[in-house]
C-alpha cells in the first residue's frame, strides 16, 4: 500500500506548518498554528504529533490532546481528520498507520477532530465515540451464555460464509464512516455488524430482533441515514464496502415486514 | 507474607473438578445482592465481568479507553491454543499442558497450567457460539495453524486477527450484559487505588479522565485484569496506555508481585527505526510458519541487498540450532539466536547505535512452494502493514526483524482460585503470574485470559462471595475510602506542581533505555546493580524535574502518562532486583552468567520457586518472599529443542 513514493529512506526529514484544532469542554474551539522542523519521513503521523507535543511542553504550553492506543492500526481509537479526510490521505489505513513518508516538504497540513453530531469534541481531537456502544449495546451480539455453548465443530460453516463474515468483522469501530459522511450516518458501522452476525447460522435466532434494535438505537443517537454518498466506503481503514448498507436495508425491510405478517394479533412479547 | 498456593489434592487430570465440586456457591436470588468490581476490559476482565452479570451479580466494569472493545487484547494477531485434537495429530490435554509447562521453562504451577489445558477447549466452544469467525475448511469445519513450541496444530485463528475477534466476542457478550443494565461500564476511568477494610478489598479510586474527579467505589470483591507491564521497556509491542499502575497500586496496598524479571520479548518484531519511534510493531509469529529466518554468514555482506547473496552464503541460523523445531522454535530461543548473530555482527538493515539489529524472515521459498495468491491469502494483511511502515514490499524481498518486548509473564501473585494473597482481591490474564512460567508459548495469552474469565474466575470468585456472606460491605464513606481518595487527590497534585523542565515522555524513553539494556534480552549482576542505581538516581530527578501540562479537570494526557511514568519507576527497580537476585537463566530470563554454550541454564535446586515481592514503603526495597514451585508428575528435564 505505499503509493508511488520512492523506497523508505530514513534519512529525509522534512519541516512542517501544522493547523490543529484546539478546544476545551464547553467552550467553541479554534485552529492554531504551529511550525515543526525535522520530522523523520519513518515516523507515523501520531509520532509526528508527539514531537509536537514535546515541542509545546519544552514551551511550557498544553500539548493537544488525542485519542490512540495500540498505534497498530486495530484497535480503532486514533481518529484524527487530515486535510479533511478521516485518517488522511491513504486508502485503507488509520491515522497510527499513515507515515510521513506520504507528505511533502513545506507542506500545511490540517489537523481536526471527527466532525459528526453525535461525535462530540472532548478536547481538541479526542471526541466522545460511546454512541457506538450503545449501538451494540442494544444488538450487537448472539446471546450465548458461559456454560451452554455446544461443542464447536457441530456447527458447520462452509468457508465463503465465514470469510464473508470475517470481511465485516473486521470493522474496528474507529467512526471514520460516520466522520467522512454529509449525514454522519453510521450506516456502515451497523452494517458491518449486522452482516458478521446476520449471515452466521448462529445469529439466526436474533436476526430481525437485532436488526430492528441496532436501527432504532443508530437512529436515536443522532446519526443520519445513508444517501449513498459513498464517503464511508473511501475513508474506512478496514476497506468495507457499501455493500453491507445495502444488506443492512435488507434485513431491515425483512424484519419489518416479518414483524408484520408474523402478527397473531396477541400482544407482543418483547423482541420490536 | 502468607502464600499458600491452596492447589488441590489428587491426581492432576482431577484436581480442577474436584475442586470445583467443593467450591461454594451463591443462591440465584442472593446473587444481585453482591457487587463485584472488575478493572479492565480485555479478554479476561470483559469475560469475567460478562460472566458474572450472566450469573446475576451486580457488576461495574472499568477501562481507561473509550470503550471496552480497545483493549490491547485487540492486538493479538496469531490464533489461541486449543487441546480439540481436530488435525488428529496427536494432541491431548495433556500434551497442551506438557508443551505449555516446558515452554515456560519449568517455572510456572503445575496444577493451573494443566486447568488452563483443561478449559481450553471450552473456549473454542464459547467462542464459536458467541460467532467469533474462525477460520474454516471447505467442508465447514473449522481450520488449524501450527505454532511456535509445538509439534501439533492447535491453533484457532482468525486471520491475523484472532486477538480482535475473540475481543469483540468478549465484548459483545459484556455489551449485552450493559444494555440490559446488569454491568454499569465506566470508560475513559483509570483505576489508581485499592481499599483495604480490615485486610481485605472493598472497593477502588478511580480518576475520571474526562472531568479529573477522583472518585470511590466499594464491593464485596475487586477483580484486577489490567494487563501486563511491557512498557517498562518504553518500546514495546503493548499499545500506547498499558500500564502497570492498577497492579503496582495493588503491590503498595500489600498484594505480592511475583516473577516481574519474567519478560517476554518476541523475535519477529519489525526493527527500530528512529529514536522518535513510540512503538514497535509485531508480525505475527505464524509467519514463522512460512518464513525462513536468515543472516549473512559473512559480517561482509550485511550491507548488501537480500537478493545479491546467495544461497550458500546464507546462515539459517535457527535451522541449523534447532532442526527439529526450526523456524517455529520458541520465542526466548528465537530472540536469543537473533541477537546472537547480530552481535557477531551478521545483522542486517540500517546502522542504528554503530550495529546493525536486523535478522532477514524470507519467504521466496514459500512464494515458490504456494504461489504468491496462496501467501496473499494467509498473511496478506500482515505483508500490508510491514510495507506500510517500512516503505517495503516483502513480497518482492524478505522482511527485517528484530526481538521486541512482547508480553510480561510476571504478575500479580495469585493462588489457584487466582485470589492475590489479599483476601477480596483476584487477578486475571496477563495481569497475573500464574500460567506462563518464565516463557509463554505463542497463542497462549488469548487463552489464558478468556480461561481465567469465562471458567476460572466465575467459580472463584461466587466460592469467595459465599464466604464473605451479606453484611459486611462498606460505603465509601467509611475512612479507608476516603483517606484513598485523599491520598490520590494529593498525587495528582503533587504531579502537577513539580513543574520542572523535562517531560514524562523523556523519563519514559529515559527509563526504557536503562531497562532494555541491563534488564533485556541478556541480563548480568553489573548491569543490574547498575540499572538500580540508575533507576533510583531517575527516580529522583523525575520527582524534582518533571513538568507536566494541563489541568486537572480536563483531559490531561501528560498527566496520564506522568503517574504511569512514576510507578513504572518504582516497578522498574523491583524488575531489576527480582533479576538481580534470580541466580539461574530460565525463559525469557537469560542471565549471562548461567548458560551452557548459549542455552539458559536452570538450577532447579535452588531456583524451582516463585519470587514474590512485598512493598517495603515508600524509596524502601521491596523483600523478596518464595513460593516453591512442587511438581506432582511432571520430569523437569532441560529444555531441547535442537
Amino acid at each position: 500500500m505505499v503509493h508511488g513514493k520512492s523506497a523508505h529512506d530514513g534519512e529525509t526529514t522534512l519541516a512542517l506548518k501544522l493547523r490543529v484544532w484546539r478546544q476545551s469542554r464547553g467552550v467553541p474551539g479554534h485552529f492554531e498554528e504551529h511550525a515543526l522542523a525535522a520530522v523523520p519521513t519513518s515516523a507515523s503521523f501520531l509520532e509526528m504529533m508527539d514531537m509536537l507535543n514535546e515541542q509545546l511542553i519544552r514551551a511550557g504550553k498544553d500539548t493537544f490532546a488525542f485519542d490512540h492506543d495500540c498505534r497498530e492500526g486495530i484497535c480503532g481509537m486514533c481518529s484524527m481528520t487530515i486535510n479533511g479526510m478521516p485518517h488522511g490521505p491513504l486508502p485503507g489505513v488509520t491515522t497510527c498507520q499513515l507515515h510521513m513518508r506520504n507528505f511533502r516538504d513545506g507542506e500545511t497540513i490540517t489537523v481536526e477532530p471527527w466532525r459528526a453530531r453525535a461525535f462530540p469534541v472532548i478536547k481538541d481531537l479526542a471526541v466522545n465515540r460511546s454512541a457506538f456502544d450503545k449501538v451494540i449495546q442494544a444488538g450487537g451480539f448472539i446471546t450465548a451464555r458461559v456454560g451452554s455453548a455446544p461443542e464447536a465443530n457441530n456447527t458447520l460453516i462452509g468457508k465463503v460464509v465465514a470469510d464473508e463474515a470475517m470481511d465485516a468483522a473486521e470493522c474496528i469501530g474507529c467512526g471514520a464512516c460516520v466522520a467522512s459522511c454529509k449525514n454522519g450516518s453510521a450506516m456502515l458501522f451497523v452494517g458491518a455488524k449486522i452482516n458478521h452476525l446476520n449471515i452466521l447460522p448462529q445469529g439466526q435466532p436474533e436476526r430481525e430482533r437485532r436488526t430492528l434494535a441496532m436501527v432504532k438505537t443508530m437512529d436515536e443517537a443522532g446519526f443520519g441515514n445513508c444517501t449513498n454518498y459513498g464517503e464511508c466506503q473511501a475513508h474506512c481503514p478496514k476497506s468495507i464496502t457499501l455493500d453491507v448498507i445495502a444488506k443492512l436495508n435488507r434485513d431491515y425491510l425483512r424484519a419489518r415486514v416479518k414483524g408484520f405478517f408474523s402478527s397473531t394479533g396477541k400482544p407482543s412479547k418483547g423482541g420490536d | 507474607m502468607k502464600l499458600e498456593s491452596k492447589t488441590p489434592a489428587g491426581p492432576l487430570a482431577d484436581k480442577w473438578n474436584n475442586h470445583k465440586a467443593k467450591l461454594r456457591l451463591v443462591s440465584p436470588a442472593n446473587r444481585r445482592k453482591y457487587h463485584v468490581i472488575v478493572v479492565g476490559s480485555g479478554l479476561a476482565g470483559s469475560a469475567a465481568a460478562a460472566s458474572f452479570a450472566e450469573m446475576g451479580f451486580q457488576v461495574s466494569c472499568f477501562c481507561y479507553q473509550d470503550s471496552p472493545r480497545r483493549a490491547h487484547s485487540i492486538a493479538a494477531q496469531g490464533g489461541i491454543n486449543a487441546a480439540k485434537n481436530y488435525q488428529n495429530d496427536g494432541d491431548s490435554v495433556r500434551r497442551l499442558f506438557q508443551d505449555t509447562i516446558k515452554g515456560g521453562d519449568y517455572r510456572a504451577r503445575e496444577a493451573n497450567v494443566y486447568r488452563l489445558a483443561q478449559v481450553s477447549t471450552n473456549i473454542i466452544d464459547q467462542c464459536v457460539a458467541q460467532g467469533v469467525p474462525f477460520a474454516r475448511e471447505y467442508g465447514g469445519l473449522l481450520a488449524n495453524r501450527s505454532f511456535g513450541g509445538a509439534q501439533v496444530s492447535r491453533t484457532f485463528y482468525a486471520r491475523g486477527q484472532t486477538g480482535q475477534q475473540l475481543l469483540l466476542g468478549a465484548y459483545s457478550a459484556l455489551s449485552r450484559q450493559i444494555g440490559l443494565g446488569a454491568v454499569k461500564m465506566y470508560t475513559r476511568h483509570e483505576m489508581l487505588d485499592l481499599v483495604l477494610i480490615d485486610g481485605k478489598a472493598k472497593g477502588i479510586v478511580t480518576r475520571d479522565l474526562v472531568t479529573g474527579a477522583v472518585e470511590s467505589w466499594a464491593s464485596d470483591v475487586v477483580v484486577v485484569c489490567t494487563g501486563g507491564y511491557g512498557n517498562v521497556f518504553y518500546l514495546s509491542t503493548n499499545a500506547q496506555g498499558c500500564n502497570v499502575t492498577a497492579t503496582f497500586r495493588a503491590h503498595r496496598r500489600g498484594a505480592g508481585f511475583a516473577n516481574p524479571c519474567y519478560t517476554q520479548i518476541h523475535p519477529t518484531c519489525i526493527p527500530v527505526h528512529g529514536e522518535d519511534q513510540a512503538k514497535l510493531t509485531l508480525m505475527s509469529e505464524s509467519l514463522r510458519n512460512d518464513g525462513r529466518v536468515w543472516v549473512p554468514k559473512n559480517t561482509t555482506d550485511t550491507a548488501k541487498p537480500a537478493a545479491e547473496i546467495p544461497e550458500e552464503a546464507r546462515d539459517y541460523f535457527l535451522e541449523r540450532k534447532y532442526p527439529s523445531y526450526g523456524n517455529l522454535a520458541p520465542r526466548d530461543i528465537a530472540s536469543r539466536a537473533a541477537k546472537e548473530v547480530c552481535d557477531e555482527g551478521r545483522g542486517v538493515g540500517q546502522v542504528i547505535d554503530g550495529q546493525r539489529l536486523g535478522v532477514y524472515l524470507d519467504f521466496s521459498a514459500a512464494i515458490k512452494r504456494l504461489g504468491e495468491s496462496e501467501v496473499r491469502a494467509r498473511y496478506g494483511n500482515l505483508f500490508d502493514m510491514y510495507e506500510n511502515i517500512t516503505g517495503e514490499n516483502a513480497y518482492k524481498q524478505p522482511m527485517r526483524i528484530f526481538p521486541a518486548v512482547h508480553y510480561t509473564m510476571g504478575g500479580l501473585w495469585v493462588d489457584y482460585n487466582l485470589q492475590s494473597n489479599i483476601p477480596g482481591l483476584f487477578v486475571g490474564g496477563e495481569a497475573n503470574f500464574s500460567d506462563h512460567g518464565a516463557n509463554r508459548l505463542g497463542a497462549s495469552a488469548l487463552m489464558q485470559g478468556l480461561a481465567d474469565g469465562y471458567f476460572v474466575l466465575p467459580y472463584t470468585v461466587t466460592d469467595y462471595l459465599a464466604g464473605v456472606g451479606l453484611s459486611d460491605r462498606p460505603t465509601t464513606e467509611a475512612p479507608e475510602f476516603k483517606a484513598a481518595v485523599k491520598e490520590v487527590n494529593e498525587r495528582v497534585a503533587k504531579l502537577l506542581a513539580v513543574n520542572g523542565t523535562k517531560s514524562p515522555r523523556y523519563y519514559h524513553k529515559a527509563l526504557g533505555k536503562i531497562t532494555w539494556e541491563k534488564c533485556g534480552m541478556a541480563r548480568d549482576k553489573a548491569g543490574l546493580e547498575g540499572a538500580i542505581r540508575d533507576l533510583q538516581a531517575l527516580r529522583k530527578d523525575f520527582w524534582e524535574n518533571v513538568k507536566v501540562v494541563g489541568t486537572g479537570d480536563q483531559l490531561a494526557p501528560e498527566l496520564e502518562r506522568a503517574g504511569r511514568v512514576a510507578d513504572f519507576l518504582d516497578f522498574g527497580i523491583m524488575m531489576c532486583l527480582d533479576a538481580l537476585t534470580r541466580e539461574e537463566s530460565c525463559g525469557g530470563h537469560f542471565r549471562t552468567e548461567f548458560q551452557d554454550a548459549g542455552e539458559a541454564k536452570r538450577d532447579d535446586g535452588q531456583y524451582a520457586h516463585a519470587a514474590v515481592w512485598e512493598w517495603q514503603g515508600e524509596g524502601q526495597l521491596p523483600a523478596r518472599h518464595v513460593e516453591p514451585l512442587v511438581y506432582e508428575e511432571t520430569q523437569l528435564s532441560t529444555r531441547s529443542y535442537k
